[in-house]
């Protein structure tokens, strides 16, 4: 065990874990933050993205102890009222099924437009292409990703 | 105006105060204690709260509560089962707030969501139950105003005596009117009067999803909660022989291991009591990453079984299931069904003589599909919440059918069923998976050798080797033409393992349209559990079916729309049979729906389509499919879908589910599959076991509904089984070659 000094979602957060502890359980268990979800524990299904210095990062693979004081943001960080552009877009085109996998779709929206304002198909299906939905939303997410361009 | 006698279901409609305020249902609820967020944030909460029945309470301020009976797992029922109740209701939808039921079967009828039935099911209690607080208020109303009833009419939470121009919110009379007793019947609107249902609402739970706050079994948290996971045997075919606890009990944060049975063993079974494995190891501890670990550090081993067998209350049959020992592999299992499907079968249904008239036939056709197990894979891996105390239990978790595991859960807690409360939480995903609850009694069972609350969690790789896996299956097809290449003669043979995909189909289309038809069925034993899987069967049949019916009336030198629409044309003039489970004029109508909003006939250079229809689960589809070669491989264009399942009660919502069925289907045609090597299922995770991804979703979807005024039927099942069949239609279209086996992807073509 040890101690980490964590800033996440613009907070200073204190933990006593074992270093290997990925993130994702450090959010979930210990920190009250279970919006960030576990789907596969290997970087492949995309449900655990969350934002480390604003890239887009699998939670699940990342250990706690090489966060340092790298900012973190998670879906409940994205915003204060859930106004971010693509949660609007997301809200806009009714997104969601069942919605699990939803959190980590938006992580990575956010993400390719912080880096591409105004992403062609070809971009969004390549930085979406991480993220698994079940219910399969993709068009609907694509859609929404255009119109969070706009907003 | 349509009466309708309030007696079915009446004790939901019965004031409910004492129930909805007493003991257990109401018992623990930190799921709801997050922030208000959405309507709630914005509209102003009442200072009271008047019940009306167990769907609705009215605020003073007019504020309305619609209770959703049926859990949630991504199909819209938390948005559309009470917009139906607020459509009798005539309530102002903006002004309503939804909250998950509770579980209580004496105040619920069917709180289950599978086989597309919940509308279906629901419609007419959804309606009464609006309709039954409407009219005690109207009735308030008219007692208030000393007028006569038939006088009040009612708009969007608003009373109006139009002669005399009063009118009130349905608040201002709620606490009135919620003291009336119920009437013997009531009036349901017209559909044409309809001013929510019919019209696009928006997900009631959008913001609480986009935002992440706590909805899924998953986010359960409570005060000492201790978090639990089971070790279970790696193959069919093995049980545990014993492990070493002392292997992992002192590794940090570890509080017990033990091994435990889920059922006892003079428990008799339920059909959705499906147990893969009988025993199994729990680790318990403190955090999710310490019990990871000791799952990984547990020595563990396993024997062969040579056979077991046990009893089984299949719906009030009572019959032996037997589980053969054994460790099967996949090669083993496609030698076998081969060789079954080759032989005569169980007869299901036979028209005509098919055996002369295949003699007499111009021409014959005979062609072999199959298809293999599939893991359901929900996003959301199985969990549950549970904390069992002395005398009582509280377990909350996703599940699509409390009522098929309450009397196993109380019988293994040997509690009775009123001390037990199952808390319904939002679901990552169900298509079947989640009808069938071992990991609820599991997660009770550690909870109550342990003393104290515990979630259980399944990892990714529990979730993909648990078996309860769609069945792998084979299926004949022969067709005869007459000497006018008009089908005569129509022969299906079908089975798997362990089921055949064909008992409960063989009365469909093209039953009914062919004066020859035989049907017939075997099955292999198998100790691969098996379960219902998005349009269970009807998800391998309608693909093989409606590629084959492509390949007939190619050979016939029809086109394929056409062919179809001239057998419906039989069968609704002339059918052959009587017990034909179809609609033909329906089913015609979604063929002819979609050949025109596909502009099929319109060839595009570069485009291939494949076309298919199916009906199931009381819902009739049919697809357009256009594929593109882009770089030697295929790549989804669009698709056109047309679909008829009556009144379509949240259109856009509606849309959403068929487009994510067409993605599903798309996704499994290539890629899906499950495999098996000396019992070992040889996927545990999404590096082998491939799901479709962004970049090989269609890169558009229509939906089209046929208008009319039909009850609703389902739709989270029935636009998926032929979209199997349109994939394959459009392949050969586009590159020349018939696909027989799923996933294509096997077959060397992957999406582009």
């Amino acid at each position: 065990m040890a101690i980490f000094n964590l800033n996440v979602n613009a907070e200073p957060r204190q933990i006593d874990v074992d270093p290997n502890t990925p993130l994702l359980w450090v959010l979930r268990d210990h920190l009250d933050l279970p919006g960030t979800k576990y789907g596969c524990g290997i970087a492949l299904c995309g449900s655990c993205t969350i934002h480390v210095n604003g890239v887009a990062t699998r939670s699940c693979q990342l250990p706690v102890s090489a966060v340092g004081n790298n900012e973190v943001i998670t879906i409940e960080g994205l915003s204060e009222q859930g106004d971010h552009p693509v949660q609007k877009a997301w809200l806009q085109h009714d997104v969601p099924q069942c919605g699990y996998c939803q959190a980590g779709q938006i992580m990575s929206a956010a993400a390719l437009l912080k880096s591409s304002p105004n992403p062609s198909d070809e971009q969004i299906e390549s930085a979406m292409s991480g993220n698994i939905c079940r219910c399969g939303t993709y068009l609907r997410i694509k859609e929404a990703i255009k119109t969070a361009a706009k907003l | 105006m349509t009466l309708i006698k309030t007696k079915i279901g009446r004790r939901s409609f019965l004031k409910t105060s004492a129930a909805a305020g007493g003991g257990l249902m109401v018992s623990f609820s930190w799921l709801a204690a997050c922030e208000p967020m959405g309507k709630e944030a914005a509209l102003t909460m009442p200072k009271e709260w008047f019940d009306f029945n167990a769907f609705i309470k009215i605020g003073e301020n007019g504020v309305v509560t619609i209770k959703c009976p049926n859990p949630e797992f991504g199909q819209g029922v938390k948005t559309s089962m009470p917009m139906i109740v607020a459509e009798d209701l005539d309530a102002d939808w903006k002004q309503v707030i939804v909250e998950m039921a509770p579980f209580n079967t004496d105040l619920y009828t069917r709180q289950l969501s599978g086989g597309s039935q919940s509308i279906r099911q629901g419609w007419n209690t959804l309606r009464m139950a609006g309709a039954t607080a409407r009219h005690v208020l109207k009735q308030a109303a008219a007692e208030l105003w000393q007028v006569s009833l038939e006088e009040i009419t009612t708009d969007a939470g608003l009373i109006f005596h139009k002669s005399s121009e009063k009118s009130m919110g349905y608040g201002e009379v709620a606490s009135m009117a919620a003291k009336l007793p119920p009437p013997d019947a009531v009036e349901l609107k017209e559909p044409k009067d309809f001013k929510i249902v019919g019209t696009s609402r928006k997900n009631v739970e959008g913001l609480e999803i986009v935002t992440g706050k706590p909805l899924f079994g998953v986010d359960v948290k409570k005060e000492g909660m201790l978090i639990a996971m089971i070790v279970h045997p790696p193959a069919f075919g093995l049980k545990l022989k014993s492990f070493d606890d002392a292997s992992v009990r002192s590794l940090p944060g570890i509080k017990n291991v033990f091994s435990f049975q889920t059922f006892n063993d003079d428990y008799q079974q339920n059909y959705f009591d499906t147990n893969t494995f009988p025993e199994l190891v729990a680790i318990v501890g403190n955090s999710t990453w310490e019990v990871l670990n000791a799952k990984k550090a547990l020595r563990v081993e396993w024997e062969q079984f040579d056979h077991r067998s046990f009893e089984m209350d299949a719906f009030g049959n009572k019959v032996t299931v037997d589980v053969p020992g054994g460790l099967e592999s996949s090669l083993d299992h496609m030698a076998r069904m081969k060789e079954l499907n080759a032989k005569p079968g169980t007869v299901l249904r036979k028209d005509g003589n098919p055996e002369e008239a295949f003699k007499k036939a111009a021409k014959v056709i005979e062609r072999t599909y199959s298809a293999p197990f599939l893991a359901h894979n929900t996003m959301e891996p199985m969990n549950f919440f549970a904390h069992v105390m002395s005398d009582k239990a509280e377990v909350a978790g996703p599940l699509q059918a409390p009522e098929f595991i309450e009397k196993t859960l109380s019988a293994r807690l040997g509690m009775p069923l009123e001390n037990i409360d199952i808390k319904m939480t939002r679901m990552g995903g169900g298509f079947g998976r989640r009808a069938y609850s071992h990991h609820l009694v599991e997660a009770a069972v550690i909870s109550q050798k342990v003393g104290a609350p515990v979630k259980l969690m399944y990892t990714r790789e529990d979730d993909m080797t648990f078996g309860i896996y769609r069945p792998t299956y084979m299926a004949t097809y022969r067709a005869g033409l007459d000497e006018n290449d008009k089908l005569m003669a129509f022969h299906v043979r079908a089975g798997g393992i362990p089921e055949s995909p064909l008992g409960r189909s063989a009365n469909r289309f093209p039953a009914g349209s062919v004066d020859h038809y035989l049907a017939e069925e075997w099955f292999i034993e198998s100790n691969i559990t098996i379960g219902a899987f998005r349009a269970p069967r009807s998800n391998f049949l309608a693909g093989a079916e409606q590629s084959f019916l492509d390949e007939v009336a190619e050979a016939a030198g029809k086109d394929p729309i056409e062919f179809r629409l001239q057998l419906l044309e039989r069968a609704k003039n002339d059918p052959v049979g009587e017990e034909n489970d179809y609609d033909a004029h329906r089913y015609a109508g979604v063929l002819e729906l979609v050949r025109e909003k596909s502009n099929w006939g319109q060839e595009r250079p570069g485009v291939s389509r494949g076309v298919s229809a199916y009906f199931c689960h009381n819902s009739y589809a049919a697809h357009v499919l256009d594929m593109k070669m882009e770089n030697g491989r295929p790549r989804v264009e669009n698709v056109t879908c047309a679909l008829d399942c009556g009144i379509v009660v949240n259109p856009d919502a509606a849309a959403n589910m068929a487009e994510g069925a067409i993605v599903d289907g798309i996704g499994n045609a290539f890629f899906g599959e499950m495999t098996f090597r000396d019992g070992v299922p040889e996927k545990s995770n999404f590096d082998k076991y491939r799901m479709i991804r962004a970049h090989e979703a269609p890169r558009s979807i229509e939906v089209h509904f046929v208008k009319n005024e039909i009850d609703p039927t389902g739709l989270g099942e029935p636009p998926f089984p032929p979209i199997f069949g349109a994939v394959a239609n459009a392949l050969y279209k586009g590159t020349g070659k018939r696909h027989y086996n799923q996933p294509f992807l096997g077959e060397g073509i992957t999406l582009g």
